[in-house]
Formats: structure tokens, sequence, C-alpha cells
């Protein structure tokens, strides 16, 4: 018995559910400052999907 | 004097809520703002946000009662909602969504599907599947927020509707996301603080955190015979195996809301309405701990709330509130908690109501306005775009609360029982239509825009089918297989008079949540129909992963 708990997959679930939040903030102060590679779509992307709209439609 | 005090909190909580409504609104000047907050927004704000559209009063009440009869095992639930819905949703998707979404400069969740698979079909039909089903979630919302303000505030039923639908609408139509945003993370705030008050509050009431879970495991004697029959072995211990219990608690509860998140359109818009990978990492813990505030409190305290009801009258949750498993919550509060709290919980339960119900009509609008109107009528120019926005969110809120009150009034128990099934529905729908090319539209260059397009057909027809006849919970609530067939189910049949569930080994299907039979013969059929169509142009691929 864990925390009062009999069954072995409650308390397991039990413990899970603080772990998986942990994990969550572990995860974040680790990467806090760690970014990606995409940035802020410029004017090229945006005339692109405007193009790409005006050739489906003429398809 | 309750009453009194009850009214005046609702009413600064309005003021505060009408408030951020109009600051998002002054801080909206574009279709980007208003989709998507102008890529700009806060981690904190986003996380919470995030977590509270997710989390509706029913998460609380009706799962929270619902753990007062099934018991602990529901935990997994909150594992798999912190794992599966915040730590894989922000850490694999939301990154790829964020970066691909501006790659293409999307903007609402079926644009980023209908760009990445360059496919005006696909963007029209996943806005369509979620104009015509959101509706009955956001009523499910709607409908459950109204009964309990006017069960708090004691006002009529009509006037609560009428005041909420209105102070929604009113926010959601003129600050868009970033309205929906700000007021979500006071209201996300509020939540917080009622729940860690709630936990807080019910372990040092029983004595402390293993003396309470140690009176519940001693409650198995007072188990009914008819939730022992089911396969309930206690309320610290999971039901037998294979047993009806099992089924419905494993399969419906845990894996259709745990895995259903991840394809949650308006969940998934908010990995686009952040600045870079850093914001997403950032957010990561406050989803975590916002998520276990919520469901694992609920979960628990539903649980615990047989101790206090055999402590207080002799009898288990279940039993005090009369077999009605939503009351378990409230009337506990009521009870067994001090008159201050009830305050506080009251303001929790509107909150989780109003932000997510916000965030819903948000992408019922957007997707009527930006993808199915726009797109139709390439409407782009002069800001006509943002107006169809608009008018599609105030179609949204009015096609459900007509929805939830037609429904209702005309059917009786029935339609109150349809309106109950909108989450599961709407949940099991997009799972199973959605998460197959979703992940494909992520990962995956060799999907192609035929195969996305079969994966999705076949995940919304065999999930609406198996919910239609087959999953007991949703067919009997619909009437079509009682209609058509003469039983509820397909899964249930009649012996001498007696119902009887079919099942294959440990399998009973009538209790088969629609995700199991739906999303492993969508991801089936999007693969093999990939592997024999044409493929996505190297250019388009390099422009969608960099």
């Amino acid at each position: 018995m864990l925390f009062g708990i009999q069954d072995p997959w409650v308390w397991l679930a039990y413990v899970l559910s603080i772990l998986s939040a942990v994990l969550c903030v572990g995860w974040g102060i680790f990467n806090w400052n760690k970014d990606d590679s995409a940035k802020e779509p410029d004017e090229e992307v945006r005339h692109w999907a405007e193009e790409e709209d005006k050739v489906e439609e003429e398809l | 004097m309750d009453s009194l005090w009850m009214t005046i909190t609702v009413i600064v909580y309005l003021f505060a809520v009408g408030y951020l409504g109009y600051r998002g609104y002054r801080a909206t000047h574009s279709a980007t703002d208003y989709l998507i907050a102008g890529r700009k927004t806060h981690p904190y704000v986003m996380a919470i946000s995030y977590g509270a559209t997710f989390i509706s009063t029913s998460a609380i009440v009706g799962f929270g009662g619902a753990a007062g009869v099934f018991g602990m095992g529901l935990l997994w639930l909150t594992v798999l909602n912190i794992f599966f819905g915040i730590f894989i949703a922000f850490v694999l998707f939301g990154g790829r969504t964020r970066s691909i979404g501006l790659r293409l400069d999307a903007h609402t969740f079926p644009e980023l599907l209908g760009r990445r698979f360059k496919s005006r079909f696909l963007q029209g039909s996943s806005a369509l599947i979620i104009f015509l089903f959101m509706p009955l979630y956001a009523s499910a919302v709607l409908i459950g927020a109204a009964k309990f303000i006017a069960e708090q505030l004691g006002i009529p039923y009509e006037a609560a509707l009428f005041v909420f639908s209105v102070v929604v609408a009113l926010y959601v139509i003129m600050g868009g996301i970033k309205g929906v945003m700000y007021t979500d993370a006071l209201q996300g705030t509020i939540m917080l603080v009622g729940m860690i008050a709630l936990i807080a509050l019910t372990y040092h009431s029983l004595g402390g955190i293993a003396p309470a879970h140690e009176a519940l495991t001693r409650l198995v004697e007072q188990v009914p015979d008819k939730l022992k029959a089911g396969g309930h072995l206690g309320w610290t211990s999971m039901p037998k195996f294979g047993s009806p219990l099992w089924w419905t608690l494993v399969s419906t509860i845990v894996m259709g809301v745990g895995v259903g998140v991840l394809a949650q359109p308006q969940l998934a818009v908010r990995y686009m309405t952040v600045k870079s990978g850093r914001e997403l990492n950032r957010a990561v813990p406050i989803g975590g701990v916002f998520i276990l505030m919520m469901t694992g409190v609920a979960f628990v305290v539903g649980a615990l709330t047989n101790v206090y009801f055999f402590n207080s009258v002799g009898k288990i949750a279940i039993g005090a509130a009369a077999g009605d498993v939503e009351k378990i919550i409230p009337m506990y509060i009521k009870g067994a908690m001090p008159a201050w709290f009830g305050l506080l919980f009251m303001l929790t339960l509107l909150s989780a109501a109003m932000s997510t119900v916000s965030s819903q009509i948000h992408v019922m609008g957007t997707s009527l306005g930006r993808d199915l109107v726009e797109q139709a009528f390439r409407a782009k120019k002069a800001g006509s775009g943002m107006l169809a926005t608009r008018l599609g969110v105030l179609i949204g809120i009015l096609v459900s609360v007509y929805l939830g009150y037609e429904l209702e009034k005309r059917f009786g128990k029935t339609g109150t029982e349809i309106v109950a099934r909108g989450t599961a529905v709407f949940f099991g729908l997009c799972a199973c239509a959605f998460l197959p090319m979703y992940a494909g539209a992520l990962w995956s260059r060799a999907i192609t825009r035929a195969g996305a397009i079969a994966g999705m057909l076949t995940g919304a027809c065999s999930s609406m089918l198996w919910m239609l006849f087959v999953h007991e919970k949703e067919s009997t609530a619909l009437l079509l297989c009682k209609t058509l067939f003469g039983v509820r189910s397909l899964g249930i049949k009649l012996v001498e008079g007696k119902e009887v569930f079919v099942h294959a080994g440990p399998m009973v299907w009538a209790f088969v949540d629609p995700l199991v039979i739906g999303l492993p013969l969508a991801m089936l059929v999007t693969v093999l129909v990939s592997m024999f169509t044409r493929k996505l142009s190297e250019d388009h691929l390099k422009r969608c992963f960099g």
C-alpha cells in the first residue's frame, strides 16, 4: 500500500500524474531559452501563399 | 446575504472580463491579431489559455463526479492529459505546428492543413466538420454553465443563458483571440487558485494524504451490488479487467479524452499565437502544473467525497446524491467546505465554462469566416474576411444556444442526453478525422493530398457510424439505432427480452470508444492511399519543412 492506496495500478497513476507535471517543469527549466529556427513569415512567403491560392483557383 | 455576496462577486467578475475583452479589442488591428494574436502571446497567457480552454465545467463537476463513482483509477486520465495533452502536444505538435504554420502563413487549423496539403477541399471540409459539430460541444458547456449560474444566483435559466451568451459573444466578436486569451488568463488563474484551495482543504479535513486514501480504501465493503456486478473493486482500485466498468473507464474516459485532445482545433491554433519556440518551451511547465491541479484535483477529491458522505450521512457519494453523478461535487462543496470557498468555487466553475465556450465560438467563427466564406468568395480585401469571421462567431453562438435550448425543450430528457454527449462526440470525431493527417502534415513527407483526404473521410465516417450504431452511450442518446434496428446499440443483443452485450474476447463492443476503431482505420487508410498516389512537390515540402 502506497499513500494509502491499495491497487498498484492506481498508485502508479497517482505517482505518474505528479511525475508528468514534474517532467513538464524540468523540460521548461532546461529549455527555457532554447529556440527553434522558424521566424516571422517574410513578404516572400506571404506573396507565395497568395500566388498558390491564385494557381489553385485557376486550376 | 450569501446570495448578495454571490451577485456582487459575479458582477465584479463580469466587469473584469469585460475590461480584458476591451483590452483585446484595443490591441486588435489586423486579421493576424484577430485570428492568432499577432503571433506575440506571452507563454503564461498561452499556457493558461490552452489549459482553461481544455478544462470545462464538466471536466471538474462531471468527471469529478464520475471519480466519485469509478474511484481514483480516473487518475490515468490526468496522466494522459498532462503527458499527451501538454508535454507531447506542446513539445512535439506545438513546435512543428508553429513553425510550419509560420512558413505557410496559416492563421487557422483548417488553413494549416489546407496549405500543407495544397488542398482547398481539405481546408473547407475540415472547417465544415468543425462548424457542424462544434455547436453540440459548445451547447454542452453553455447549457451546463447557464444551469449552474441560474441555480447559484437564483435567477431564471433563460436569463442566465442570455446574459452568459451575450457577455461571451461580445468579447469574442470584438476582441478576437486576444480578447479570448486575455480573459482566459484571468479565468485560468481563478481556476488554479480555486482547485489548489479545494485539494488543500479536502486533505486537511480528512486528516492528511495517506489517512484520507486509507479511509477510502476501507470503504470497499460499501460498493453497491450493481457496481460490483459491473466490475467495481473499490475506489482505490481499478475495475476488474475486461468488465464493462473497466472498458468504460479505460476506453472512453482515458483514451477518448486523453488522446483526443491532440487534434482539437481550438487548442492547436494556440501554438501559432506565440512568437518563437522559446515561448512554447516556457509554456510547458505552466500547462503541466495547471492540468495536474485541474483534473488531478477533481478526480482525487471526487473519489474522496465518498469518505466525507459516508462519515457524515452514512452513504457513499452516489447514494447521497440520489444517483445524480453531476450533483456529487456541488453537494460536497456545499456540505464540507467553508462558505467563502463556495464563492471561490462558483467563480472557478464560471471561469471554466466561459474560457471553454469563448474559444469554441472563436474557432467556429474562424472556420466559417476565414476557411469557408473567405475561401469560397475570395473575400480577402478591405477587412471583409474579418467581418465574415465576426459574423461567423455570432452565428456560432446563436446556433449553439438554439441547439442546446431547443433540443432540451423539444425532446426533454433525450435532448439533455444528446447535448451531454456533445463533448465526447466532438473529441472522438476530431481525433479520428484530423489526427492522422495532422501528424502526417507535421512529420511526414510521404503523406499525399489524396491520402490526407481519404484518411479524414474514413476517420470522420467510421467514428460517426460507431457512435450512431455501436457505442452505447451515444447510440442510446442519438436514437437512430433504436429507430432503425429496434435496439439501442448493435453491440447489444436482445435475448428473451433481456440485453446481452456482444463481445469478442475482452472487447465488449458497446463500450469500445469510437477512437479505438476510427483512429487506427483512418491511419491505415491515410498511409495506404499515400503509397499509391502522387506525392507533393519537393519545392513545396522544402517550403513546409525548411
